[in-house]
């Protein structure tokens, strides 16, 4: 098989530049695998997450040939191989060295949620269809590729008053599950910024796990927060529901 | 005290952030200890996100026959009877109420059709017992451990890798370690530790582990002094992926075979009715491992050196509800559609049975102070895990070891960290920058999973180990050697280093266990000792250094109380 050549930034927050490097393909190379190599015999020292290599853990993002991915589900085979293969860290998070970025501020807006707290009384039935829509949310990896993207984050920095799509993905797991009996509304307009989305839909195109962010969480949670400020009775009734 | 370095002080450190380090977080909170808890990546990415198949407690929804002594049962009997029947009988009485309370704190499991959680067939389990959400049971877990921990305000260090456990006269002290962010280090102070931080498959080169497991865990302990058990018991997990290259060893769960997935050899045999033709497929792993290694041996083997298993007989729709990440993970990897053809599969190195020795009711190792809990410790799962014990496994002695860990703190004072101790920690650390030897990390680590793979694999005999040995001894030469270019900033190749120094220990401890241990057993199996041993089916290999030397001496397993017996009797010497 033919070599090909990875673009890859390398540097720390305060200066850095890309830095060519060519590698021999193989069948099935993910661009994880290419990185590793590169490690392995040219460049000890290139920094790089990962953990599960199997799209898992969301450790991996990062931006290949401009666009946000895992870069352990990216097919080096899908790239086209006669020009070099970018590979620059996420944009929207400080980079700490070469492909690593600073993701601690996802740390510190999740601390926000109020955890799940059952209603009073539950006899802890659900039933599958009810659970269902809840596991999407669930099985969100935090991978903050869609935080990535996100243009309130992304072009406007508004890191102080947006939560982004990673956290309301998390919140609608948490308001929608069947036995949930806190609201987390008023946090979500007053401290979250929910109202600053305006459903560009960029955040679900780049989500690996296919979770349909904008319309089954966003929306809905949209949807809640007018309810919950202009039609409380209707809330109530839904959250008794358990819907 | 040594002021040189940024200091945290905590009742109870909590080394690993997997489920059974947040399980011991959020118990010893709840104790009202102060805890800290430390972690080489960022939280929630531990290995046990990636568990996929479920987690094993007899509650009884689906198969109302179960109870806990039957699930006490199965697990002797996977464990062929090396077990610590004390960690079997708390296990299987308590897994049931932890997986309550998991729900309790969020978790969202599959349901029964009258709304209770729904439970999976797994090999070796004699009723379905395994509670899950699809084939992603691990993230479910962890991220509700994770966000209840948070929230009760545990402190948390994330990307930070300790490489020294300080002990103060014969008492734990605190750990030293570094960022691997900026490569500086740190020093905890802490009245009693308890370590969870995984297994050791890092040391195989065909793998299901990430770059974390490499056995820090054990040889922090056995530094430390305390003593390590049952090491030769490694095991491999059945069904790996083979092909493409860069995903081989990338795990196929036993949820395929659970859901009813059938193994083929390239003549379209269902070769499992050669070996266990009661059980067939879903036999316990250490004999499906053994059949698919012999089939491929015997030149019965898929194009890419593994066997078929199959699942495409079931409906395309449920294939893709029950098992959503293994058809993605095949689509998306391998480019083979597993709704439609089988999948190539062969045997990966998954899971560390050995560990760190613990006592069943605490979690306490042999050094005062230091607990264990997880896939570290050893004892409960004997000469071979079952499927789905391991998550039950991480709440049920994670929890045990929170409070023992929580109440031992309070009964002592902060113990003194010695500046003696942390000098030489930060000179170990340090060395590969200093050194211009231009021994590699990567081509080292290559080396020994090479050695590791050839001579201390599925199957070993005598002089295989004896070989192993002499190679270990050479690498651990050179590793004195190893040399490091680039800064102190997130570098790869400084942090495998230490890693390396780990993979060492217990790469020696687990060949010096399997060299000893003259029988087949479970997960070890030597060509030269076919059959069990009578006498090696009574004791345990225990590992403890000795004047700076790893040493080795067996120790009678413990007598098994009537009532138990007679909950196996008839079973003994059963399923080689
Ligand atoms: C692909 C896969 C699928 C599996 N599926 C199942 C299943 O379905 N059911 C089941 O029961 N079991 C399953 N297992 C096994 C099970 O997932 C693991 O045994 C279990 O998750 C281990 O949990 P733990 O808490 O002991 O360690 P981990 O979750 O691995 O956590 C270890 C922690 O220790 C930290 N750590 C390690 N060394 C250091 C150090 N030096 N300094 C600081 N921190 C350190 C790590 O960063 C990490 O946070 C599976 C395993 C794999 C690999
Ligand atoms: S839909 Fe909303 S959250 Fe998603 S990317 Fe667009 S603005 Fe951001
Ligand atoms: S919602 Fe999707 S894109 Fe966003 S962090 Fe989760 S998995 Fe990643
Ligand atoms: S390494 Fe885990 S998602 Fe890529």
């Amino acid at each position: 098989m033919p070599n090909v050549t990875l673009r890859i930034f390398r540097g720390d927050r305060e200066s850095g530049k890309t830095a060519d490097y060519e590698i021999p393909l193989t069948p099935g190379m993910v661009v994880l695998d290419a990185l590793h190599y590169v490690q392995k015999y040219q460049a000890a020292d290139l920094a790089v997450r990962w953990n599960c290599k199997a799209g898992k853990c969301g450790s991996c993002s990062a931006e290949v040939n401009g666009r946000p991915r895992l870069t352990c589900k990216t097919r080096m085979d899908s790239l086209p191989q006669d020009k070099p293969i970018t590979i620059l860290p996420m944009k929207s998070f400080p980079v700490i060295k070469d492909l690593v970025t600073d993701v601690s501020w996802n740390y510190k807006v999740n601390k926000k949620i109020p955890a799940f707290q059952p209603r009073p009384g539950t006899d802890w039935k659900m039933w599958q269809k009810d659970v269902d829509r809840v596991q999407e949310f669930r099985k969100c990896i935090e991978c903050f590729l869609c935080q990535n993207v996100c243009h309130v984050l992304r072009d406007h920095d508004k890191h102080e008053e947006f939560g982004g799509p990673r956290f309301f993905v998390r919140i609608a797991g948490l308001e929608m599950h069947p036995l949930d009996g806190v609201s987390r509304t008023a946090l979500l307009k007053k401290e979250l910024g929910l109202g600053l989305c305006n459903i560009t839909k960029c955040c679900t195109e780049v989500c690996p796990e296919e979770i349909h962010i904008t319309n089954n969480a966003i929306i809905p949670l949209k949807e809640r927060v007018v309810d919950e400020f202009y039609d409380p009775v209707l809330r109530l009734v839904r959250k008794i529901r358990g819907a | 005290m040594n002021d040189k370095f940024e200091t945290h002080e905590h009742d109870v450190l909590i080394i690993g952030a997997g489920g059974a380090g947040l399980r011991a977080a959020i118990e010893a909170l709840g104790h009202g200890a102060s805890v800290g808890i430390v972690c080489k990546s960022l939280l929630g990415k531990a290995h046990t996100v990636m568990a996929e198949g479920g987690i094993a407690a007899a509650m009884a929804n689906v198969d109302a026959a179960d109870d806990w002594r039957t699930h006490f049962g199965d697990t002797m009997r996977g464990g062929k009877f090396l077990n610590n029947w004390r960690m079997a009988q708390i296990h299987a009485q308590e897994a049931p109420d932890r997986v309550r309370e998991l729900e309790q704190w969020g978790a969202l499991f599959d349901r029964t059709d009258d709304g209770r959680i729904l439970q999976r067939a797994f090999g070796g389990h004699s009723f379905k017992r395994l509670c899950h959400v699809g084939d992603r049971t691990g993230l479910e877990m962890i991220r509700t451990l994770q966000d209840r921990g948070v929230q009760m305000g545990i402190d948390v260090y994330m990307e930070c890798t300790i490489t020294r456990l300080l002990s103060d006269a014969g008492r734990i002290s605190g750990a030293f370690g570094y960022w691997r962010e900026n490569g500086r280090f740190v020093v905890f102070k802490a009245k009693s530790i308890v370590l969870a931080t995984g297994g050791i498959g890092k040391a195989w080169p065909i793998t299901s582990n990430s770059w974390e497991y490499t056995g820090d865990g054990m040889a922090l302990a056995y530094e430390a002094g305390a003593e390590l058990m049952d090491m030769e018991f490694v095991q491999f997990h059945p069904t790996g992926m083979v092909w493409p290259p860069g995903v081989q060893g990338l795990l196929v769960t036993e949820a395929v075979r659970g859901e009813g997935g059938i193994l083929r050899n390239k003549n379209g045999e269902r070769f499992m009715e050669r070996y266990d033709p009661k059980r067939m497929e879903l036999s316990t792993r250490d004999v499906v491992a053994r059949a698919i290694y012999t089939e491929v041996k015997e030149g019965r083997g898929t194009e890419h050196g593994g066997a078929f298993l199959d699942i495409s007989h079931k409906p395309a729709e449920y294939v893709k509800r029950k098992l959503p990440s293994m058809y993605h993970q095949f689509l998306e990897l391998a480019d083979v559609d597993i709704t439609k053809g089988p999948m190539e599969v062969g045997p990966t190195c998954h899971y560390m049975m050995g560990g760190v020795r613990v006592e069943a009711e605490t979690a306490a190792s042999t050094l005062p102070g230091l607990f264990a809990a997880g896939e570290v410790a050893a004892g409960l799962h004997g000469a071979n895990r079952l499927g789905g014990n391991s998550l039950s496994d991480l709440l049920v002695f994670g929890r045990r070891a929170g409070v023992a860990a929580a109440e031992y703190a309070k009964k002592q004072s902060v113990a003194s960290v010695d500046s003696a101790q942390i000098d030489a920690a930060e000179r170990e650390a340090l060395a590969p920058f200093e050194r211009s030897t231009n021994e590699n990390p990567y081509m080292l680590h290559a080396d020994l999973q090479q050695t590791m793979q050839s001579l201390v694999g599925i199957f070993r005999i005598e002089q295989d180990l004896q070989s192993a040995l002499g190679k270990i001894a050479a690498l651990k030469e050179r590793a004195q050697r190893l040399s490091i270019s680039g800064s102190r900033m997130f570098n790869p190749g400084w942090h495998l280093c230490a890693d390396l120094k780990s993979m060492l220990t217990v790469s020696e401890a687990v060949t010096l266990c399997a060299l000893a241990r003259k029988e087949s057993r479970g997960a070890h199996s030597r060509l030269d000792f076919p059959k069990f041993d009578p006498i090696w089916g009574k004791q345990n290999n225990i590992i403890s250094r000795r004047g700076g030397e790893m040493s080795l001496q067996q120790r009678p397993t413990p007598e098994m109380p009537q009532e138990l017996q007679k909950l196996v009797d008839g079973e003994k010497g059963a399923g080689a």
